[in-house]
């Protein structure tokens, strides 16, 4: 038996990753789903013994049990999220300037002039370096006392606020370390790629009809990029969904919740106040944002672009 | 604007260039000035204005044996117009007070560099060992790294060279995942993980799966290298990125393997694998790059010492030594060495990555 046995061997293959998605991947997002049925914190009610498991899970009891949709209907009144989804909005507020920089770094590496690789390398730098010890730098930076930027404002007659601490400029503190880390980073580089890819014929069909480095760009080189910009702004967007790290380490979250965003809540929710189920509930709300916001990018992007969004 | 081949002219090129500059200069400028301050003695780290260059200016007094130069602390200036110095000089003579003629003392200036702030910040870590948390995160990188290429190679194969029923569901299915936010699965598997060890001894009727580890953490479950580990071994995203890759293997290179006899699995070890090495590359590291930087997962599923990662051993230190930027610094530093060691062998593959979709999201 042929077939079977070519089944059999694919099957094989498939195993290990199988395993690990359905047990890391697939199961949790369908348990998340359930999740926020339920109430409180799963994990504490594993071996306290006696109880057997409600789903025959072997000693898991939902001694809290089934609330159905009394999440959702705390996720609805729930000021605390509402802010903290505007936080995560405003830190967002970034991407179209991120996008611009990115645009026209890369507008200018284009012209192959000499050295493009070394600028290439250097912009990607931070984008390499990002992470925990790149924003214990920042914090450095910032420090309001002997940081080098109130010291350099220092040296054109600023004085400059203590920039973590303060309400006020926590957040504008996030985005200029964002636009620094970004904007010579994934997008450049992808609209190099974009740009590469542009037919040479379409400018010299420009030049002919003398257009304009202006109504070149506006005409041609900007809707030629229209599937990179696309791609761009969803994956910015997406990940701007997801900001945790630079919170968490910079600011705490603070001050008084200034920079607070939504998986930092989630954090919260499931580590610090062990309301689990709440926390998968804000995740998969959290989860529809996402994707609400890529199918509206997507229709948008089918207007702008007649060709295909790459990858 | 132009193309590139159009080549720009002076002007432009000037000005491009200068923009270029003064914007990679902005890229360079935190961390030249975050190795400044990893070789500033403590207190010239709050120096005003700060310097690029650590200075200093020292003292001498000839102290020494035949009226040598010997590095001084001036104290305060004597009532019968002399100074009163110690001897700041590292030797048996330090601490030493003595009077000196002002006359006598000579002044100089110089660069001020002390890169004994880099053993002192690794020491720097109260009850956990810096090189532990540093061979923490490359272990679990590398084998993090090594596992999620093997797995998604393997069921990318499966799902790129093989028949079997169900197959497009199945691929369905790992597309659809692609989406969802890590905080979603993060939940349920943090539930799951705290769940593992009870959940396995009641299984196999023993305690072992409980115990704690002599190199500290459990066995499995929350504050264990399975929980840092496993979960990160398998990914839609790589089986995607991979299927697309062995797709494009052309089928007669197959064929003529079968024909000399190989095996399916050969196939994939011997044909496949060889042809989308670039592929693989450019998978394995930037799987490398985001286990090297993770941090959210770390930072709930560990709690003892033993177990932490680079990033969250970073992230303590701040709380401690508010004030030990210089030493602050140096860590920060010698975390980053790793990350651009990969970047600057493996340039040509985060290209290659970025412009097949490789964004973290």
């Amino acid at each position: 038996m042929p077939r079977a046995r070519a089944s059999l061997t694919a099957f094989l293959f498939l195993l290990p990753n199988l395993v690990g998605f359905l047990a890391f991947t697939a199961g949790p997002v369908l348990a998340a789903f359930l999740m926020t049925f339920f109430t409180g914190d799963f994990t504490t009610r594993l071996g306290d013994g006696a109880a057997p498991g409600a789903g025959g899970g072997g000693g898991i009891s939902f001694e809290a049990g089934f609330v159905g949709l009394a999440n959702y209907e705390r996720l609805a009144r729930d000021e605390e999220l509402l802010r903290y989804l505007g936080n995560t909005l405003f830190l967002m507020g970034t991407i179209p300037i991120n996008v611009a920089f990115s645009l026209g770094l890369a507008l200018l590496l284009n012209q192959g002039l000499r050295g493009t690789t070394v600028y290439r390398t250097i912009f990607f730098l931070p984008t390499i370096s990002s992470g925990i010890a790149l924003f214990l730098i920042w914090r450095w930076i910032y420090s309001s006392e002997v940081g080098l930027l109130n010291a350099v404002l220092a040296s054109v007659g600023i004085d400059g606020p203590s920039w973590l601490s303060d309400a006020a400029f926590a957040k504008p503190a996030l985005m200029i370390m964002g636009l620094w880390i970004g904007m010579g980073g994934y997008n450049m580089v992808l609209y190099l790629a974009g740009l590469q890819d542009i037919d040479p014929a379409l400018y010299e069909a420009a030049a002919i009809d003398g257009a304009g480095p202006l109504a070149t760009f506006r005409h041609i080189t900007w809707p030629q990029l229209a599937p990179t910009t696309f791609f761009i702004v969803v994956t910015n967007v997406i990940g701007g969904f997801q900001v945790f790290d630079q919170a968490y380490v910079m600011t705490g979250g603070g001050p008084e919740g200034a920079t607070t965003t939504l998986v930092y809540y989630i954090y919260d929710l499931l580590y610090i106040r062990s309301d689990a189920a709440y926390a998968a509930t804000v995740a998969v709300a959290l989860f529809g944002l996402i994707f609400a916001v890529t199918v509206a990018n997507w229709y948008a992007g089918r207007k702008l672009a007649s060709g295909a969004a790459p990858a | 604007m132009s193309p590139a081949r159009a080549g720009p002219g002076l002007p432009r090129t000037i000005a491009s260039h200068a923009i270029l500059l003064l914007v990679g200069v902005t890229m360079l400028v935190p961390f030249v000035w975050t190795l400044s301050t990893s070789l500033k003695a403590p207190g010239a780290v709050f120096e005003k204005p700060p310097r690029w260059i650590p200075w200093a200016s020292r003292t001498y007094a000839p102290l020494g044996d035949d009226g040598a130069p010997v590095e001084v602390k001036v104290l305060r200036e004597a009532p019968d117009g002399g100074v009163r110095v110690k001897v700041a000089e590292p030797g048996p003579r330090r601490g030493e007070v003595a009077r000196v003629e002002p006359g006598r003392l000579t002044r100089e200036e110089g660069p001020d560099l002390h890169p004994e702030n880099y053993p002192r910040a690794w020491r720097a870590y109260p009850f956990v060992s810096f090189w532990r948390a540093y061979a923490n995160s490359l272990a679990v990188a590398l084998i993090v790294t090594v596992g999620h290429v093997l797995t998604s190679s393997l069921a990318a194969f499966a799902f790129a060279r093989l028949r079997f029923p169900g197959r497009d569901v199945l691929f369905f299915l790992y597309l659809a995942t692609m989406m969802v936010p890590g905080a979603v699965t993060m939940t349920p598997t943090f539930s799951l993980i705290r769940a593992f060890p009870d959940l396995l001894s009641r299984l196999f009727g023993t305690d072992w799966f409980t115990r704690e580890l002599v190199i500290g953490g459990s066995v499995v479950g929350v504050d264990s290298y399975f929980a840092l580990i496993v979960p990160r071994l398998f990914s839609a995203y790589g089986t995607f990125m991979l299927r697309q890759f062995f797709m494009s293997v052309p089928r007669e290179l197959e064929e003529a393997a079968r024909l000399d006899g190989c095996s399916t699995f050969g196939v994939y070890w011997r044909v496949v694998l060889p042809l989308c090495r670039p592929a693989l590359a450019t998978l394995a590291i930037f799987t490398f790059m985001w286990t090297w930087g993770d941090f959210l997962w770390p930072l709930i599923v560990t709690n003892s010492n033993e177990l932490k990662t680079l990033p969250l051993l970073l992230a303590s230190f701040q709380g401690q030594h508010t004030t030990a930027w210089h030493l602050l610094m140096a860590a920060s530093l010698t975390a980053l060495v790793p990350m651009l060691v990969v970047f600057l062998l493996g340039q040509r593959y985060f290209i290659e990555g970025i412009k097949l979709g490789a964004v973290k999201g």
